[in-house]
């Protein structure tokens, strides 16, 4: 069975299969995708249309040419897709695994409540990244805009950039790593010490990312939970 | 949801195909605002008369009949032409007066603008057949502004349909709701400002109107309206020679906004732009929260 599917990736793996959505449904192109078991694939002609390369469940190499809309490779498992473009709202949203990689800017909420996986961001992101975050690592070329992190569980957030108001509201255990200028800390956000663990992971990510040793993680702030609204307590009844 | 699409030229060649670029984009948001639709193209070369926009809301009403009472009313020479169930009037001399005495004394139609270049038209159901029927792809212009509505504040009549102009050459689109709308129109009727429904986005039109009156530019307008808005809002709004975009500070709703050499444009989502000439070479980005942009040609 494995060998059989092995067989099958080399197969597709020789060639890439064209989707024109300039003459394939959305519909016809996403069901080619979340129906190949393995294969490497190239869509064309986007032209900003939602959902696309959502839900694959299988180790394919996706590169889309062209901006994208809402939700591109979200709930994504294994697949690594690349979107030539910038991305709408909702990017590789609840992401499970594999690799989404946007070369351009990405809109509101990318990789909101995503599991696991790694999101990179060549450009900015605007507001909400990676809110309700849950084991996903997000690595954002650019900057980001506000309430980014809010209520992140697990997973992290690295911004070579600088990041907007709000950042990790009401944050639990995500770790965020930011290079530039934060505007404002949300609530129960505070920034942190960086311990070897945390240098070491960063790098890692920022290897993963294709960044190379001319970013510094020395030159990141750690940021996290300070741990003060995990239970309720009547003096911090106006931050809830 | 709502969609909102916007198109300011700054090649001249392509005006003659405003209405065309302008009716694709709005195509392409009809999902998100199905249940009525409008749009505003700014056009023509003054000539010194105004331009009155109405639209019926009873079959019965005869414009013959309005455009000779304006003029026995006003003393100026009025001409008009109908396009389906809308009326642009023709008139020397005061536009203003001319809206203020329409909308107090012909209440079986509803004015949808008045200025040197302005023309709104609006009307409920699909925005496809809307812009069919009205003609919205062979209209020439230097901008156009156009609005897919899903009803949230108000009725689906044509009246809650957006543009929504209350000042001479100005209108604006709405993408969100207003909170202190009520409030805000009884200050606003207080100087002198008159509007015609109980839509929230009328009241930030009249805003505007009324900050431009008061002296303000279009930018220092809507600097202003994010101090006196209250509620979630992307704007986009059409003056003469201008055309602006504002969102509010926590970016409620979507917008993206692209550009090259020959325009300026804006969307709801990507897809209302991709059809555009020259897209692939444009700057693309998300306009930034509380932060006005704006462009005017001069």
């Amino acid at each position: 069975m494995a060998a059989a599917r092995e067989g099958a990736r080399a197969a597709h793996d020789a060639r890439n299969t064209d989707l024109d959505l300039a003459s394939l449904s959305l519909r016809q192109a996403n069901e080619t995708l979340q129906k190949a078991e393995a294969g490497s694939f190239v869509v064309a002609n986007p032209r900003g249309a939602h959902a696309l390369a959502a839900g694959l469940t299988n180790p394919l190499d996706v590169t889309i040419n062209g901006h994208v809309g809402y939700y591109c490779g979200g709930m994504n498992q294994k697949a690594h897709i690349t979107i030539n473009g910038n991305a709408g709202t909702g990017v590789a949203e609840n992401m499970m695994s594999g690799r989404v990689h946007v070369k351009g800017d990405a809109s509101q909420s990318a990789g909101a409540t995503g599991c696991g996986g790694l999101l990179i961001i060549d450009g900015n992101a605007s507001a909400r990244l990676g809110i309700s975050l849950r084991g996903l690592d997000i690595v954002v070329k650019g900057s980001i805009g506000h309430m980014a992190a809010f209520m992140a569980q697990a997973g992290t957030i690295v911004v070579l950039g600088d990041a907007g108001d709000a950042l990790g509201d009401s944050i639990y255990e995500a770790r965020l790593f930011v290079r530039g200028k934060v505007k404002s800390l949300g609530t129960d956000c505070i920034a942190k010490d960086m311990r070897e663990e945390h240098r070491t992971l960063l790098r890692s990510l920022l290897d993963a990312a294709g960044i190379g040793p001319e970013i510094d993680v020395a030159e990141f702030t750690r940021y996290g939970s300070a741990r003060k609204l995990y239970n309720f307590h009547i003096d911090n009844l106006g931050s809830y | 949801m709502c969609g909102i699409v916007g198109l300011f030229l700054k090649d001249k060649s392509l005006e003659p195909g405003l209405g065309r670029l302008t009716a694709a984009m709005l195509h392409e948001m009809c999902g998100r605002g199905p249940d009525s639709a409008g749009f505003a193209v700014y056009g023509g070369a003054a000539d010194g008369t105004s331009k009155i926009c109405a639209v019926r809301r009873v079959p019965s009403l005869d414009w013959s009949d309005v455009a000779a009472r304006l003029g026995k009313a006003t003393g100026s020479k009025v001409t008009y032409e109908t396009i389906e169930d809308h009326a642009v009037i023709r008139i020397d001399g005061d536009g203003a007066a001319a809206r203020a005495w329409l909308i107090e004394n012909v209440p079986e139609a509803t004015v949808l603008s008045e200025g040197e270049a302005i023309e709104i038209y609006k009307g409920v159901g699909d925005p496809d057949a809307i812009s069919r029927r009205l003609r919205l792809a062979a209209f020439s212009g230097t901008h156009a502004i156009g609005h897919t509505r899903m009803a949230t504040e108000s009725a689906v009549t044509i009246a809650g349909s957006h543009p929504f102009s209350t000042g001479r050459d100005t209108c604006l689109v709405h993408n969100g709701s207003l909170s202190n709308h009520n409030r805000l129109r009884e200050t606003l009727r207080r100087h002198g400002e008159r509007f015609q429904t109980e839509n929230d986005t009328e009241v930030a039109a009249g805003y505007l109107s009324w900050r431009m009156k008061e002296g303000d530019s279009l930018k220092e307008a809507l600097e202003h309206a994010l101090d006196d808005l209250d509620g979630f809002y992307t704007f986009v709004v059409g003056t003469r020679d201008g055309f602006a975009v504002l969102r509010d500070p926590i970016a409620c709703k979507p917008a993206v906004m692209a550009e090259t050499d020959a325009w300026v444009a804006f969307g709801s989502e990507f897809r209302a732009l991709a059809a555009l000439p020259g897209i692939d070479g444009a700057r693309l980005w998300e306009p930034a929260p509380a932060t006005v942009y704006a462009w005017s040609r001069s």
